[in-house]
Parts: C-alpha cells; sequence; structure tokens
C-alpha cells in the first residue's frame, strides 16, 4: 500500500514510475479526466496485459486509482505523489537556480574585464 | 538574456538528477568558473545567507576539493570535498562529492560537461547518486500546506520529464 511508505520510499515509486515514456503517456491522458482501461490501451501498439501491467506500476506507486464502475474499469489520476515530486525537484531546482543566476553575473562581469584589458591572454593554467 | 539561463532540472532513472542550462559565455570561461577558487567562491554560494568561506581545488586526477559555506547569521558552517575522477578541460570534469554531514547518504557522482556553440555554453551536470535514497534529499524549507489537486504543477512536472504528447 503506497500511503505505508515513508515520503522516501514514495518518491523512489514515483520516479521509478515515471521513468517510462508508456506511463508517461497514460498519465497525460489521465490529467484530462478518468478514461476506462480499454481507452487507455487505444492510442498505444500494445496488448492489453501490456497496458495493465503498466497500469499496475502506475497503481502501486499511488499515481493513479481504479473507480469502481459497473461497465467499465476506470482510471483516474491521482495527483498528491506526483506533487511530492514536483516539489521535491522544485526545491532542488530553486536552490541551483539563485547559484546559476549568480554564475551569470560573474561571467558577465569577467566578459566585461576582459573587454577592458585586451591585452591580457587567456590564463589558461592553474597555478 | 531571453533564452539564457532556463534551467532544466530532470529526474533520471532512480538514482540520477540530470540539470541542464545555457551560459553566455565560451566554454573556457565557463570551466574556469566551475575550477578556479577565486571564481567558484563568487558564485557557488547559497541560499541567502551563506557565504563559501574555505575553497580549495587540486584540479588533477585523484586531487581533492574541498568547500566550507558558512552561515552568517549563526557562523554555523557547511562541508563537502571529494576527488577529481576525470579532467578534459575545458569540455569535460567528473568529480565525487560528499558532504561532512551528509544531507543524502553515501557519495554522489558529478559529470559536467560544456558544449559551446556560437560562444555560448551549454552544461549539462549529471549527478548520480550511490543509492536511491541518495536521490530523496531531505528538503528542509516547509512544504505549502494544503496543497490540494494542481494539475497546472503536475503539467510542470510532465513537462519536466519531457513528456510526448502533452496536451
Amino acid at each position: 500500500m503506497s500511503h505505508a511508505l515513508s515520503y522516501s520510499d514514495r518518491l523512489d515509486a514515483t520516479f521509478a514510475a515515471l521513468s517510462d515514456p508508456t506511463r508517461r503517456a497514460i498519465l497525460a491522458r489521465l490529467a484530462n479526466g478518468e478514461v476506462s482501461v480499454m481507452d487507455l490501451a487505444k492510442p498505444f501498439s500494445m496488448s492489453q496485459p501490456a497496458i495493465s501491467k503498466h497500469l499496475k506500476v502506475l497503481e502501486r506507486a499511488g499515481l493513479i486509482s481504479g473507480i469502481k464502475d459497473a461497465q467499465k474499469r476506470l482510471r483516474k489520476l491521482e495527483a498528491r505523489p506526483l506533487e511530492e515530486a514536483t516539489e521535491w525537484l522544485e526545491n532542488y531546482k530553486k536552490f541551483w537556480e539563485g547559484r546559476f543566476n549568480q554564475l551569470d553575473s560573474l561571467i558577465e562581469e569577467l566578459k566585461l574585464s576582459k573587454q577592458t584589458s585586451p591585452k591580457r591572454k587567456n590564463k589558461r593554467r592553474i597555478e | 538574456m531571453s533564452f539564457i539561463g532556463t534551467l532544466k532540472v530532470e529526474a533520471k532513472g532512480d538514482r540520477e538528477i540530470v540539470m541542464t542550462r545555457e551560459f553566455d559565455a565560451g566554454k573556457d570561461l565557463v570551466f574556469d568558473c566551475f575550477t578556479k577558487p577565486e571564481l567558484i567562491k563568487r558564485w557557488l554560494y547559497g541560499p541567502d545567507g551563506w557565504s563559501l568561506d574555505i575553497c580549495e581545488v587540486d584540479l588533477k586526477v585523484g586531487g581533492k576539493y574541498r568547500y566550507v559555506w558558512k552561515y552568517l547569521k549563526d557562523g554555523s558552517t557547511m562541508g563537502a570535498g571529494g576527488t577529481y575522477k576525470e579532467i578534459s578541460e575545458p569540455d569535460k570534469l567528473i568529480h565525487t562529492e560528499r558532504f561532512d554531514e551528509p544531507w543524502y547518504p553515501g557519495e554522489a557522482l558529478l559529470t559536467t560537461t560544456f558544449v559551446e556553440t556560437s560562444g555560448r555554453t551549454f552544461v549539462t551536470i549529471n549527478v548520480l547518486y550511490e543509492t536511491k535514497e541518495g536521490r530523496d534529499i531531505v528538503i528542509k524549507s516547509p512544504m505549502e500546506g494544503g496543497a490540494a489537486q494542481s494539475y497546472n504543477r503536475l503539467e510542470t512536472l510532465l513537462n519536466t520529464l519531457t513528456l510526448e504528447g502533452k496536451k
């Protein structure tokens, strides 16, 4: 059960589930609303069992869930695990974005100082 | 500066993170910024309030580097270091990374490549963590409470993961 997993395990399961292009396409499809297993399988040149296997991985990661419906086996997207993964990546990104913006400024400065002292050759060695 | 500076962060497999970003300079200069202490000190600090106090680099295969950041408010420090595994100036740099007080278990192996096109340099940093858990860095920033099902953020994530066939 996915909610019994630790935060770290959940992230692992999420990223592992997202590491496959077919599964990402399935999620993108579900982002627009509930879809039956039959309809989910249609755009892919894959057998039903193959699609079912992917759905199982997504379910285990808590990324999708089934909806009780007498006729159709509907699947819907569960946003929470994706939000956790997004948050995680965004935090990482913010941390580095700041540093890289600082590097941009430094690069601008270095380029300017080079222009003002054209005689200086590129120093390529580290003393 | 319009297209410069868009940082892309992607999770790859279950142990890797890949960061890509473009810089408005040739690769010699960008490589220097990643390897010369006097330059590293001028950008590799942060988040706010942290400065890079100690920065020692022995740029040779088997050579070590050491960074110590200081939090100005209370003087606390955070140190990290590693060993250079491969140096192909100014195209590629491979080194290990380990924090004194690990915020992730084990070591990471960082492969940084510098590719120059028309005077701009495209930097790719591939971070390979030793363990799966290693990639799940504990981020101490307060999580936004009450996050509802936000499909915008889902879309961001799906974009981040280079999804094809996005609606």
